[in-house]
């Protein structure tokens, strides 16, 4: 996919202007903050939970090289095989090797951020393969060519007179009048079970790896997953190699925090365990294949400040309380992971050169830590990756880059003030002089100054007091107040 | 803990230079639950405008002189809950822990207090005598709500104002006002998109007046209120529990 990270402030100008994204999104996330406030509330321990996720994940990461091995050897004991694929490319050419060598022509897809962020849909369709999404929200977008603006809820972004559109389009299929979302959905389902019935290989994601079973878990709503995994012969499964849980037990934990979070369910419809291929006698899969997928993991993972990020297990509630998502929406982020903790992710698994407009993409409110499931500190690592983009900026010249020279320039002035009283009291004396020279009753309206033209665009700035509290101060207590 | 007695002020540079009532009603609060207030004249700003934008060596410095400024204090208290936390929580990101500079921030940020928590819960204050007829909205600051975890003191101080009708502000605790320090300025359109949605949840309420604990929010919600023609004005609550926040229009 085009990635347009770089550009963050113009998507989400774009995506202020539009109506029915706006729209859209309002209706969106409100639904999925109040659904998972409601599963929240009825679970008295939830807080203890988000400890005891943390922990888990924690755990899982503090002992990944051992957890993974041990991983790989349950996989095979039950007969899987497991491939370690150091890129998105490794990972998506395992995935089209094996297609070949077993003669696979159609493949169906469930819903994978992962498989996204490799962008296996399209290395699939340049090696020649029908490659099928059948999340309904992903497979829309498949159909429109279009990538997904919420982590959970791919099409978020599309009303349902667009949805119709792109079935007439592109199916052929006219959705009767009044026929609404159920005659979409009977369109999509009958147009994907003869995907399913077709199809040779099946590739998903997980939402977590059991190191001491071997198993996988895939959690789903549309039961797509099920089928994936058990109608063909071959199931390939794209694991990042963070999805690691220590114990089967841990999914006890797990399996609450992750729905509740994510869409405010108890439980999904689907949960399915997936421990090796089938054996003599058994319905599934007879060949089952798991891709360890580092692709930037182990970076992160040996990053004493950030990594902490990978304990995320993709429920998007960071993303449905963020306040900047609810206005821009998933697009505006430029890449796969949108919202807070696309804005923490994004810039390390991109880079900075490409990633650097995220970690300002907050007004550090702080919502997202909030509701984490397992507590990643998203402001604090926000503030973290804002410094290296500074540092990043200066250390290749020596100067700070164009871009932001004014910026650097006015907070090495600031320093220098900050550090001397006198100058600080002149400098701000001038300021507040210049602001009331442009004030009338009371308050600065729009002033074509830079950095002030900016404020003023759109709302009003208080003019400040004629005298500072502190020479206002001096005044009252003559000099028993100078103790300077 | 005995308690202090000997309060210094950090004014913080928002109210210092935009609104110095702010700092007088702080004074006055303090004044009037017995403690004498002092004002370090030295002092300048917390360095977080810088923190916030990246600029951790600039940061730094500017902490470096405001831990030289209240060296000696006994109790700083600041009526701003995210100048507060950027001492309490963020310092500590800016200088290694065992170091003396380190060492010196931990000592400081203890004894360091916003305004409101300084009052309820150190001096054990709620009733203030104070006394507004209207109505009234709370709008919780994201640093002092999240970063200081506060949710109570400040209600229990409104609470106890005579004659006010505290009304519910839909999203008070969950709806950033969209300030976020230079982030208003870099992304001026998201920033007033999120102001915009404060200032619906406003004029909802009925209130007459919002109040709040942080200059920055209440730069950016009485900007919006005024620019879109607003009834309600945005005061901090200080200035509220002093009298200082005009009675609303009754005709």
């Amino acid at each position: 996919m085009h990635v347009t990270s770089d550009k963050f402030s113009k998507n989400a100008a774009d995506a202020l202007h539009d109506p029915f994204l706006q729209g859209a999104l309002q209706r969106a996330t409100g639904k999925f903050v109040n659904e998972r406030l409601r599963a929240v509330a009825e679970y008295p321990g939830f807080e203890a939970l988000r400890d005891q996720g943390r922990a888990i994940k924690q755990e899982a990461l503090d002992r990944l090289p051992e957890l993974l091995e041990q991983f790989e050897e349950k996989v095979i004991e039950r007969g899987g095989f497991v491939h370690w694929a150091r890129d998105a490319h490794d990972a998506n050419q395992i995935a089209i090797n094996l297609a070949r060598s077993e003669g696979v022509k159609v493949i169906v897809k469930s819903k994978s951020m992962t498989t996204e962020e490799t962008n296996l849909n399209h290395a699939l369709t340049e090696a020649g393969f029908e490659a099928v999404e059948t999340d309904l929200g992903e497979y829309i977008l498949q159909l429109d060519d279009d990538y997904p603006s919420h982590i959970l809820a791919p099409a978020i972004h599309k009303t349902k007179e667009q949805v119709a559109d792109i079935f007439d389009r592109r199916l052929h299929e006219k959705n009767p009048p009044d026929a609404g979302i159920p005659g979409l959905n009977t369109i999509a389902r009958r147009a994907l079970r003869t995907k399913f019935l077709s199809a040779q290989m099946g590739i998903t994601g997980a939402n977590f790896a059991v190191a001491e079973t071997g198993t996988i878990v895939i959690v789903e709503n549309e039961g797509n997953a099920a089928l994936s995994t058990t109608l063909p012969k071959i199931h390939v499964a794209f694991v990042g190699i963070e999805k690691i849980v220590p114990r089967f037990n841990d999914l006890a934990v797990m399996l609450k925090l992750l729905p509740r979070s994510a869409t405010g369910q108890r439980m999904s419809s689907y949960t399915n365990f997936l421990t090796g291929a089938a054996r003599a006698g058994e319905e599934g899969p007879q060949k089952l294949h798991i891709i360890l997928l580092d692709n930037g993991r182990t970076k992160i993972y040996a990053d004493e400040k950030l990594q902490g990020s990978l304990r995320c297990i993709r429920c998007g509630a960071c993303l449905n309380v963020c306040p900047v998502y609810q206005k821009v929406g998933g697009h505006a982020y430029g890449w796969v992971y949108p919202g807070p903790i696309g804005a923490v992710i994004s810039p390390q698994y991109l880079g900075l050169e490409r990633g650097h407009q995220l970690p300002f993409a907050s007004s550090l409110c702080g919502a997202c830590y909030e509701v984490c499931p397992v507590k990643i500190e998203i402001p604090h690592m926000l503030l973290e990756l804002r410094n290296r983009v500074v540092e990043e900026n200066t250390k290749a010249t020596g100067r700070p880059a164009k871009r932001t020279f004014f910026e650097a320039l006015s907070f090495q002035l600031f320093a220098v003030a900050a550090r001397r009283p006198w100058l600080w009291g002149l400098g701000s004396a001038i300021g507040r002089r210049l602001l009331r020279s442009k004030a009338s009753g009371g308050t600065v309206g729009k002033v074509e100054l830079p950095v002030l033209r900016k404020w003023t665009s759109e709302r009003d700035l208080a003019a400040p007091a004629e005298q500072s509290f502190l020479e206002q101060w001096k005044q009252r207590s003559g000099s028993k107040g100078g103790r300077a | 803990m005995a308690k202090p007695r000997r309060v210094s002020l950090f004014v913080t540079c928002l109210a210092d230079q935009m609104r110095p009532e702010t700092a007088w009603a702080a004074v006055e609060l303090l004044e009037r639950a017995g403690c004498t207030v002092d004002v370090p004249m030295a002092q300048t700003c917390c360095g977080q405008p810088a923190f916030n934008s990246g600029f951790r060596n600039e940061a730094r410095e500017v902490a470096r002189h405001w831990l030289k400024v209240f060296r000696d204090a006994e109790a700083i208290v600041c009526p701003s809950g995210s100048c507060a936390s950027m001492v309490k929580v963020f310092f500590q990101e800016l200088f290694e822990p065992q170091s003396p500079e380190g060492r010196e921030v931990a000592r400081l940020a203890e004894r360091t207090y916003e305004l409101t928590q300084f009052l309820v819960h150190v001096l054990g204050v709620t009733n203030v005598g104070a006394h507004y007829e209207g109505k009234v909205a709370y709008h919780a600051s994201c640093h002092l709500l999240r970063e200081l975890g506060e949710r109570t003191s400040p209600k229990a101080l409104l609470e106890k104002v005579v004659g006010a009708e505290l009304v519910a502000l839909p999203g008070s605790e969950t709806v950033c006002c969209g300030f976020g320090g230079t982030f208003s300025v870099k992304l001026p359109e998201i920033s007033t998109a999120m102001m915009d949605e404060k200032i619906r949840a406003i004029e909802a309420s009925g209130a007459d007046c919002v109040v709040a604990c942080d200059g920055g929010c209440l730069l950016q919600i009485s900007g919006g209120l005024t620019r879109q023609g607003a009834r309600a004005r945005a005061f901090h609550l200080a200035e509220l529990l002093t009298g200082r926040v005009p009675e609303p229009d009754r005709r």
